[in-house]
């Protein structure tokens, strides 16, 4: 039984359950990074249940603050184009790769476009991780016009006809309007040869409140229609992203287990639910 | 869920200041207040419920000694802050050097922190200061993390040492090992050592990052994080301070918009002073670590959102179009003109610092950092107490003239002498500027604003010799 699993059961059942306890109980749910005010909702709704089974009753206050939205990938048309957007650091060219990987192993043929430009030796990585996974990736010289990057890989993702294209994108933080301008040229462009399906916004599992700035901002220049969260193999619950879809209703649709190209899997409420009171 | 955190500490510091006289329970619901804030930023909840526990005692122990008709709630805003800046300070100094060099310093942190990026700029840092710095290339895991440290060490000028191509080849420690030992052949005064990114709970590469620390024997090891961290900076820290050690700490990516509630929990839970500030993607975006502009900044006292509509407001109006007007037409900028900016300054509350972070003022960040709000309220005093005359012409100040003008606001004749020479820098920053260019398109920044030095050529080199100062905030000052 889990540090919180223990804890609901001293409290359970008991009308008389102590202030301590109950600061216990939140301290553990705002160490998963839910944020003060879920937390405060969530207690308030706790300590109405007496006798019943109070951790079933909290995952499914949990469960029910998640989106009712689709969490596969968009269907599309024929050809499927995913924008990967984020701030710095959060593990975006890592999940291109993984999600390209995974798209690949189930029979799809993808390419890659390596639109961030800016960071030193960030295209590299992303053809490093091209031929690990053995897929085509479209690059410009470092310090070229992402826009124009991206405009490229769109060309010859339609000549190619492949499934899926995706587009990697130099970190950015929100706050800075003109890269956020600059990441809405991008879409602009690629749109101009292949309509975008999906925009996945990469928020890192240890982030804190701040990630709801971020896929605020972020939705409101690229209209983000899902989450891929990253790095929950560490000892981050990714609280936030519940957060997220409870403020924002955009769907968490994959999450990021680790470095290697198979630490990639589709979002499970219920397991997610699970580690976040573990 | 996006309610500023300014408004709910105006809220708490409003409600008290409309009191007279403020009671112990007024101080309650102020700690309440300051409660939430916190969480909202982030910090963990124990170091939040010791730190309320703490104010609060102390603002009731002071409410006692407070005379009524002094301005209790100011008295108490202090408590406040100076307990979070002593925090957030605590502990500061700056780095250790090597008896015999060369001083090596280590960097260890979670994945994607910006590791990478600070090895360069703190090489920059020291080569500034006369170090003669050599970054070792130990992040073999994470793709292209080698060509990435060699393309930022060149470009400040830094040699690398890089033996092998990483992307999962060849081992770290080794590479830590014989870049040591090339460093002390070529007589390299510091080492700044790269590490992959690693989670607290992975114990076989914290063993791996306690391998490099004994091949190298840092004087230093910098815990790097990023300011956007939530609460697992708590376990985190500990984990890398249990695992690897650390003795000071970096923060990142604090030109975000992260109240960076995690610095005031990492430094409150291990005791380690927090050294270095990372603000952007370049080089020269780095800077020590001021603990009172983090204090303010986790208390919300800016609100980035909020400043940016308020400033679009004060500057939008009709004072910023006659400016650009005068400016275009090559006209000097006067004492009446200052004052107006001022005005619109002061009618965007207490967030002048978070300015930077507004598109195309971020070349004036350094100084409008360094802005101080109740400098606002004496400034004004000044010029009020000016004629017509003196203000269109500063030069007309004669003795009499300043001490009567001194008189007049209250302030003493050196502020004057001050202001007048603060402005005359201003006037003369603005017809450089005009000639060179600089000022941001359709951003009329009060170019006269208090603290601000003369004429800012191109980005100012940060902090040139040495400290002499332990005390960040001192540093601060001997830096202007
Ligand atoms: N532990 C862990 N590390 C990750 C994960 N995803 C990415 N990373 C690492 O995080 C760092 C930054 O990733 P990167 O993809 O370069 O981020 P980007 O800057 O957003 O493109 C790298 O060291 C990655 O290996 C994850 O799910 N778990
Ligand atoms: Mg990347």
């Amino acid at each position: 039984m889990g540090l919180f699993n223990r804890l609901i059961a001293k409290v359970r059942g008991t009308s008389a359950a102590s202030a301590l306890d109950w600061k216990e109980i939140e301290v553990e749910l705002l160490a998963s990074d839910l944020g003060p005010h879920l937390v405060a909702e969530l207690l308030e709704a706790a300590k109405k249940m007496r006798g019943e089974d109070a951790e079933a009753a909290i995952k499914e206050i949990l469960r029910s603050k998640l989106s009712q939205r689709e969490r596969a990938l968009i269907a599309g048309g024929e050809q499927k184009v995913i924008l990967v957007v984020g701030v710095n650091g959060t593990g975006k060219t890592t999940s291109v790769a993984k999600l390209a990987a995974s798209l690949k192993s189930s029979g799809n043929s993808v390419i890659l476009g390596a639109a961030d430009t800016f960071r030193a030796a960030a295209v590299a990585q992303l053809q490093t991780w091209g031929e690990r996974i053995n897929v085509e990736v479209v690059s410009g010289k470092e310090g070229a016009e992402p826009a124009a990057v991206a405009f490229d890989s769109a060309k010859r993702a339609s000549e190619e006809k492949c499934d899926y294209l995706i587009v990697d994108t130099a970190g950015r933080l929100h706050n800075k309007n003109d890269l956020m301008a600059e990441l809405g040229k991008v879409k602009r462009v690629v749109e101009k040869v292949l309509p975008i399906t999906e925009v996945l916004l990469v928020i890192d599992g240890t982030t804190g409140q701040n990630g709801l700035a971020q896929a605020k901002i972020f939705s409101e220049a690229v209209d983000v229609t899902g989450i891929i969260v990253t790095k929950l193999d560490g000892s981050a619950r990714g609280g936030v992203a519940l957060a997220i879809e409870s403020a924002l209703d955009i769907p968490i649709k994959f999450i990021g287990t680790g470095e290697g190209q198979g630490d990639f899997a589709a979002f499970e409420p219920d397991s997610y639910i699970d580690g976040l009171l573990a | 869920m996006f309610e500023s955190l300014s408004s709910k500490f105006a809220g708490a510091f409003g409600a008290l200041r409309s009191r007279g006289k403020i009671s112990e329970k007024d101080i309650d619901a102020a700690v309440i207040d300051i409660r939430s804030a916190l969480l909202d930023a982030d910090v963990a909840l124990e170091v939040v419920e010791e730190f309320t526990q703490k104010v609060g005692d102390k603002s009731l122990a002071l409410l006692a000694t407070l005379q009524a008709g002094s301005n209790q709630a100011q008295a108490i805003f202090d408590v406040v802050n100076q307990e979070l800046t002593e925090i957030l300070g605590g502990g500061a100094r700056r780095i250790r050097f090597a008896k015999n060099p060369p001083t090596v310093i280590m960097l260890a942190g979670l994945q994607g922190a910006g590791k990478t990026t600070l090895a360069a700029k703190l090489a920059k840092f020291y080569k500034d200061q006369g170090e003669t710095p050599i970054l070792i290339a130990s992040d073999l895991q994470r793709p292209n993390a080698v060509n990435q440290l060699q393309v930022v060490g060149q470009s400040v000028g830094v040699p690398v040492f890089a033996p092998e191509p990483g992307n999962g080849v060849g081992n770290p420690v080794r590479v830590a090992q014989d870049g040591i030992k090339f460093a002390q052949s070529k007589l390299h005064s510091m080492v700044i050592v790269d590490t992959a990114g690693r989670l607290g709970v992975d114990q076989e590469l914290m063993q791996e990052a306690i391998a490099i620390r004994d091949a190298v024997s840092p004087q230093e090891i910098f815990f790097v994080v990023d300011a956007m961290i939530g609460q697992d900076a708590v376990r985190t820290a500990k984990a890398f301070q249990d695992g690897v050690g650390f003795d000071g700490v970096v923060l990142t990516k604090l030109d975000g918009d992260a109240r960076g509630g995690a610095a005031l929990s990492i430094a409150s839970l291990t005791g380690k002073p927090i050294m270095f500030a990372s603000t952007g993607e370049k080089i020269s975006d780095f800077d020590i670590f001021y603990p009172e502009r983090m204090a303010s900044r986790i208390l919300g006292m800016g609100d980035v959102a909020t400043l940016a509509e308020q400033a679009k407001k004060a500057f939008d109006g009709d004072s910023a179009k006659k400016l650009e007007d005068k400016f275009a037409a090559g006209e000097d900028f006067t004492l009446d003109d200052f004052l107006e900016q001022l005005e619109a300054m002061s009618k965007m509350g207490s967030m002048g610092k978070l300015l930077g972070m507004l598109p195309g003022a971020g070349a004036m960040k350094k100084q409008i950092d360094n802005f101080d709000e109740s400098e606002i309220t004496r400034t004004k005093a000044i010029v009020q107490s000016m004629t017509p005359l003196e203000r269109r012409d500063l030069k007309v100040l004669n003795g009499s003239r300043r001490a009567r003008i001194a008189l007049g606001s209250g302030r003493k004749v050196s502020e004057v002498n001050a202001l007048a020479d603060k402005f005359t820098a201003a006037q003369k920053m603005m017809k450089q500027m005009r000639n060179g260019g600089g000022m941001p398109q359709g951003m009329a920044l009060p170019p006269g604003m208090p603290g601000l030095p003369p004429a800012p050529k191109k980005a100012a080199p940060i902090q040139k010799k040495k400290s002499k100062s332990g005390n960040p905030a001192k540093r601060a000052l001997e830096n202007g």
